[in-house]
């Protein structure tokens, strides 16, 4: 394991789970699989004194270094505390931290390998928040490697676990398998078409959650939408795994595909428009919002998903989401932007890569 | 009617109907009531809030009563856990255990853990508790530098946190 990452070489890649490749991946961008785990002899994250919290990172940091697995060797480990503020954002954009464990103080840590397939956040909501990503609907290979990784950390970490309860979290609805399988879904054409709320609900009565592209509490942007359990408690992994990948998630593609077809057949002409108008958008304006640009980027994605764009690949598009966000942005351009600046950075970024005109960018 | 987060009185009745259990109603106060309108309340805190609504409005226990509850080992009050969505220690699933079983239905439908086991394990919530209690006295013993008393805590814990027999298991492979 590694105890120094470089966040400028970081920016310039797209992380393996972002590739665009993999089952359903013209819908699903990626299936995530984390697993919430505390150690047996500190108190939950609210209680720990920041000694507790330093003492939770450093034996995590020292039993992860006792690792010989030669799928941990590539591991970065780094310590978030003195980590700037950007660089930090960074590291929420690519989704290997969480927005709160960024933004929230004291002793805490990350180790994720190069290739980006996993992270361990240390001193989250729950001591050890384990998560590995993959591109397309993939839930059986991701469990496999969420649960290797899972089973390493056992070996020389003693877990909090409950006869009766199972893994024990800070909050009640993680405790049992510790278990949240989350799949990611873009679903334009049932944006367009508003079926969503439909979809919401018929998502509520069994058990599972639809949330925006950033996680809780976020306002839905580019029409990506993230499934997950919402029990953890009283099932099998398999069971919980088997309900979002097995179930709903080729459900909401069924009606994703659906709207697809009914958009091409009878509004083919309003979406070409659509879509030529974002693409149009992006590749000239002068400045832009990372709001704005999600939501054209959205746009053209289904284009080239459907066909009516074809110089383009979706990789390229996948790439531009994630590199024209803030931090992105900035780590690119070797320095901190203001907010105008930004929009005008981003512009011409966008506008470099969608035309291959050198433009304002480099 | 108090809030269900707070002291304050409730002055906003919200009903829930995406609940998957069925329309909640919540009683809150002005604060709280922006907090969750705004969705600040992230989807853990809302399943929490409109189970122990639905508990206390089945007449259980005596909310002002249980707040006052601590935990032993950490000192969370059920009025903390209540405020914040979040346990203070291993061992409030034990302290606390009759108080969470109806918001554990609630969320889960479920109170025990059929899927995957630990190979090892520190055995009881018992022995979970002491162990971060020894944790504390170790810390303790440090800052009054009686490095002596500290290395024996620390052996003991580390002979506690040695593999021991695991628990039943018949579930841990799963694919």
């Amino acid at each position: 394991m590694k105890r120094e990452a470089d966040f400028d070489e970081l920016a310039r890649y797209t992380g393996e789970w972002m590739r665009g490749e993999g089952p359903e991946s013209d819908i699903v961008i990626s299936t995530r699989i984390r697993l919430a785990r505390n150690l047996a002899d500190f108190p939950f994250i609210r209680r720990c004194s920041d000694e507790d919290r330093l003492s939770i990172e450093r034996t995590v940091r020292a039993r992860m270094e006792s690792l010989t697995d030669q799928h941990w060797e590539a591991a970065q480990y780094v310590d978030l505390e003195p980590l700037s503020e950007i660089d930090r954002q960074l590291l929420v954009e690519r989704q290997l931290i969480s927005r709160e464990i960024a933004e929230s103080n004291g002793s805490r840590a990350v180790a994720f390998d190069a290739a980006e397939g996993y992270s361990v956040m240390v001193n989250e909501e729950d001591h050890l928040r384990i998560q590995v990503m993959k591109s397309g609907l993939d839930v059986k290979n991701t469990w496999e490697q969420v649960n290797r990784i899972d089973n390493m950390l056992e070996e020389v970490i003693l877990y909090a676990f409950h006869p009766r309860y199972g893994y024990l979290t800070a909050c009640p609805t993680n405790v049992g398998t510790g278990l949240r399988v989350s799949v990611m879904l873009h679903l334009p054409a049932l944006v367009i078409t508003e079926q969503m709320d439909r979809v919401f609900r018929s998502m509520q009565r069994i058990n599972v959650t639809v949330r925006g592209l950033y996680g809780e509490g976020s306002q839905y942007t580019g029409d990506f939408y993230q499934v997950s359990n919402q029990v953890t408690l009283g099932h099998t992994e398999a069971d919980l795994l088997a309900l979002v990948g097995d179930e709903v998630a080729p459900k909401i593609i069924e009606y994703e595909r659906k709207a697809r077809e009914a958009l091409l057949k009878n509004n083919r002409d309003d979406l070409h428009d659509e879509v030529s108008r974002a693409m149009g958008i992006l590749s000239t304006a002068r400045k832009i919002s990372s709001e704005e640009t999600m939501h054209h980027l959205s746009k053209i994605r289904l284009g080239i998903s459907m066909g009516l764009i074809d110089q383009l690949d979706v990789k390229v598009i996948n790439q531009l989401f994630l590199q024209s966000q803030s931090a992105h942005l900035q780590k690119l351009q070797g320095r901190i932007l203001g907010t105008a600046e930004r929009h005008a950075r981003r512009a011409s970024f966008l506008q470099h890569h969608l035309t291959g005109k050198e433009g304002l960018w480099n | 009617m108090k809030c269900q987060f707070c002291e304050k009185p409730a002055t906003f009745h919200i009903t829930e109907l995406t609940e998957p259990a069925g329309p909640q109603v919540m009683h809150l106060c002005e604060e709280h009531a922006k907090g969750f309108l705004h969705k600040e309340a992230s989807p853990p805190m809302t399943a929490i809030a409109s189970a122990l609504a639905k508990q206390l409005s089945q007449g259980s226990d005596d909310l002002e009563e249980l707040d006052q509850k601590e935990c032993p080992v950490c000192g969370i009050s059920f009025f903390e856990f209540r405020n914040s969505g979040r346990l203070g220690c291993p061992y409030d699933y034990t302290h606390f255990e009759a108080d969470l079983r109806p918001l554990l239905i609630n969320v889960h439908d479920k109170t025990e853990h059929i899927g995957k086991k630990p190979t090892r394990s520190a055995g009881t919530a018992d022995s979970l508790a002491r162990m971060i209690g020894m944790r504390r006295e170790m810390e303790e013993a440090i800052e009054r530098e009686d490095y002596e008393r500290a290395s024996e805590i620390r052996d003991e814990l580390k002979a506690m946190e040695d593999p021991i027999a695991p628990p039943a298991n018949d579930s841990d492979e799963t694919s």
